[in-house]
């Protein structure tokens, strides 16, 4: 009979998550396989070695050290859902999926199980508003603040208007490249110029029709919402169209250096919109290679180390890890509770004096999180790419976007959540 | 010595035609059952509802219905993945448009629109076989997700085309949404497989079942015969729809709660299911379940495995994963062409004559 016994503890075992509790547990739901692993791993490298460096720098934060559950979700809404049921027992903080997708999953469980989500210019648009999402937060900015803040720079580079121009918006076609839809065809009206449509399916790699339409169209500027392979392709395809590089703008998920590596010298001048600086010019690197890198602690094999993606994703974990030390102030204790990081996240502020004791002084836009606005000011600036030097280099301030649009459909949008799920507004 | 007949006297038909005629294989059901019914609910938590009950029920559903088709009838399809996403956003405008409608029948529903399109989509069936009848059914995969992601009114106009389930209820019991518990959302989808399976396995036994089965030993002869290939090829695929759309709507409004068309329910939802439908056994009950539980328990229990009882790192567990199932999937096939069902009956004529085998 005991060796029945073993089978059956074995099996459950293979099924069962043991819960260790006593430190801060932040999950990384990373994507280290797949068609999206390219752009999934540095940022997965990055948001792991911030942890890391502040468990080796300063033994934790605030005194309790910070452990990272990781698991990998090849950016696959089912495998998140298992990741995200597997991780939350584990006192889980904060969630950051890195997946639009996953995150709309996990909007509903989450305000269920009381554990936050921070989805840092992704997800759900409408999350900004904290009086029906209590539970979700996408500062420094959102999508509907990206689209706004490209129409801006392409009004700039215009001479001020738009209008009788074209704008192409080639999207990933999912719910990730769909958002921006809604808040261009706002400003389509607003500025009056022409709006396409072209949708890339998943995972990108075939967009020959789509540059053929833009060739037949002609259209003064191109938008991308991509992801993954399908950024490089869009480059190199439209290098192969000749089309004016300036003219080309991305997201800041379509404007890291694996973007726009594979197209060489036809990418030079491509544009994307940047919620932080690029290169590694931070004193927050400094220690970075010290405690973490050089002692080989590094999650990856180091080749990542101040890309765009994998200063994203440690910008993402100092975030975290900020809305973490707020929650400690508030709270007075130094183990928090999910709950607590709520508030920590609801009261973050991040200031210029903040940002320079962390390393990061002028990394990225300030932002104060309210009761009602989840979503920070909404401001980003416009890089470009230097195939020559092969950096990113801002060419713009940081932005804002057009409130009076993007309010309004933020609103909207909301309110039909609200009303389909009974959510009564709170922060009144 | 457990498993035989040697004994069991029949003294009615209703006795010698029944589903289990061996009475040891009776009772594993009926311990199956209860154990599922007032056992498991009792037990199960959030992560067993999520990573391992609800993907695995809802997959067998979908099991069972490409395996009406594709095992029973002989009709390849590829459009699994697309007849899912059918019923799921049925079920969607549904719940959205009726509100009070409860969410049982709005499954049903859903089922029921799905045989539709199925329907309309096996017409093909009448005139081309095999390989040719595959594409034609990828071709509804690519029409149908292109139909879901181009008009709005499918997803109600939402911002990102992805459709949410609404919050609800079967009683004061939550079946969908956050408020939902994960004991409600596996009974629900429990009944639904049993009702389904025992659906199933007693369709496959009469008139309809061995006409489906003439039409796919051999179509010309059982035309010869008198059966109709018409009727039964198109209730193949009508009935098969309706298990796939029942799958696909408790696959949205239960399990994901929310899902955009062109990840949830890719050409690869299609090949999964007809994996499932391959490794189980093709023209199998058993066969469908086994490949189900085959196709979503190893990937968790391996990941499990490597990595909380190995400590290996996610990535390398990930990848991994693939080369171990991929190898398993050869390995049942080499061993046993016909799938785990066909293993498992080998097992069982094993044990009727063991320990003295001739």
């Amino acid at each position: 009979m005991n060796f029945k016994k073993t089978i059956f503890s074995a099996l459950a075992t293979l099924f069962l998550v043991s819960p260790v509790l006593a430190e801060l547990v932040f999950p990384s739901l990373s994507y280290r396989t797949g068609p999206y692993g390219p752009n999934g791993i540095p940022f997965a490298d990055g948001y792991e070695d911030y942890f890391t460096l502040l468990n080796e720098r300063d033994g934790g934060l605030g005194g309790e050290p910070i452990r990272v559950v990781k698991c990998e979700t090849a950016y696959n809404t089912e495998k998140g859902v298992e990741c995200y049921e597997s991780t939350k027992g584990e006192g889980s903080l904060v969630y950051q999926p890195l997946s639009t997708g996953i995150t709309y999953q996990l909007i509903p469980k989450s305000a269920a199980d009381s554990i936050p989500i921070l989805s840092s210019g992704y997800g759900r648009t409408s999350g900004r508003n904290g009086k029906v999402f209590k539970w979700v937060f996408n500062f420094p900015g959102t999508y509907w603040d990206a689209a706004s803040i490209a129409t801006k720079h392409a009004m700039d580079m215009s001479g001020g208007s738009l209008e009788g121009k074209k704008i192409a918006l080639v999207y990933h076609n999912s719910a990730y490249g769909k958002e921006p839809i809604r808040t261009l065809e706002a400003l389509s009206e607003k500025h009056k110029f022409e709006l396409s449509l072209l949708p890339v399916d998943h995972p990108g790699q075939e967009q020959k029709s789509q540059w053929l339409q833009i060739r037949r169209e002609r259209p003064d500027y191109i938008f991308m919402w991509g992801w993954g392979v399908m950024n490089s392709v869009a480059i190199q395809e439209a290098a192969n169209i000749r089309f004016p590089m300036e003219n080309f703008i991305g997201v800041w998920w379509s404007g890291s250096e694996n973007d726009v590596l594979p197209a060489g010298d036809a990418a030079h001048g491509y544009k994307s919109l940047a919620m932080h600086a690029p290169g590694d010019n931070f004193p927050v690197y400094d220690d970075m290679r010290k405690f973490v890198i050089d002692k080989g602690l590094g999650a990856g094999d180091g080749s990542n180390v101040g890309t765009v993606l994998y200063s994203r994703g440690m910008y993402a974990a100092i975030m975290a890890t900020e809305a973490a030390k707020t929650a400690q102030k508030i709270h007075g204790v130094s183990k928090i509770t999910p709950t607590m990081m709520r508030d920590g996240l609801e009261n973050l502020e991040m200031s210029e004096e903040k940002m320079a004791a962390i390393g990061i002084a002028g990394f990225s836009p300030t932002f104060k999180a309210t009761c009602e606005n989840h979503g920070g000011q909404g401001s980003a600036a416009i890089q470009q790419w230097d195939a020559k030097k092969g950096t990113w280099s801002f060419i713009t301030e940081y932005m804002n976007s057009d409130a009076s649009v993007i309010e309004p459909l933020i609103l909207a949008d909301s309110a039909q959540y609200a009303a389909e799920n009974n959510i009564k507004e709170r922060c009144n | 010595m457990l498993y035989r007949e040697v004994g069991e006297f029949k003294t009615s038909y209703a006795q010698d035609s029944q589903t289990f005629p061996i009475r040891f294989d009776r009772y594993r059901y009926y311990f199956v059952i209860i154990v599922g019914l007032l056992f498991i609910p009792f037990v199960i938590n959030d992560y067993w509802a999520n990573a391992v009950f609800l993907p695995f029920l809802i997959y067998a559903i979908a099991a069972l219905g490409l395996n009406i088709l594709t095992g029973y009838c002989g009709q390849v399809s590829l459009g699994t993945g697309g007849f899912m996403a059918v019923g799921a956003y049925a079920s969607y405008k549904l719940m959205t448009a009726f509100p009070d409608l409860n969410i049982f029948f709005v499954i049903i529903l859903s089922g029921f629109v799905t045989a539709l399109v199925g329907t309309l989509f096996g017409l093909p069936s009448l005139r081309i076989k095999g390989f040719y009848l595959a594409v034609a059914t990828l071709a509804a995969q690519f029409f149908l997700i292109w139909l879901f992601n181009k008009v709005g009114w499918f997803y109600n106009y939402s911002a990102t085309g992805m459709i949410t389930s609404p919050s609800r209820s079967v009683g004061s019991f939550f079946i969908t949404g956050s408020e939902s518990t994960p004991a409600a959302k596996y009974l629900f989808c429990f009944l639904f497989v049993f009702l389904l399976a025992w659906v199933a396995r007693n369709l496959t036994r009469g008139k309809i079942g061995r006409s489906w089965m003439a039409i796919r030993d051999m179509d010309i002869a059982a035309e010869i015969i008198g059966v109709n290939p018409l009727i039964a090829k198109l209730s193949a695929f009508a009935i098969s729809s309706f298990y796939v759309g029942v799958a696909g709507a408790l696959f949205f409004s239960v399990y994901l709660g929310a899902v955009e068309p062109t990840e949830a329910f890719s050409i690869q939802k299609s090949f999964i299911v007809l994996f499932m439908v391959i490794i189980g056994g093709l023209g199998s009950i058993f066969g469908s379940f086994a490949g189900a539980a085959f196709m979503v328990l190893m990937p968790v229990a391996l990941k499990n495995l490597l990595v909380l009882q190995f400590g290996w790192s996610v990535d390398i567990a990930a990848h991994f994963e693939f080369i171990i199932i991929g190898g398993l999937i050869i390995f049942f096939l080499i061993v046993e062409p016909h799938g785990l069902a066909q293993l498992w009956n080998l097992l069982k004529q094993k044990l009727r004559i063991w320990p003295f085998p001739y």
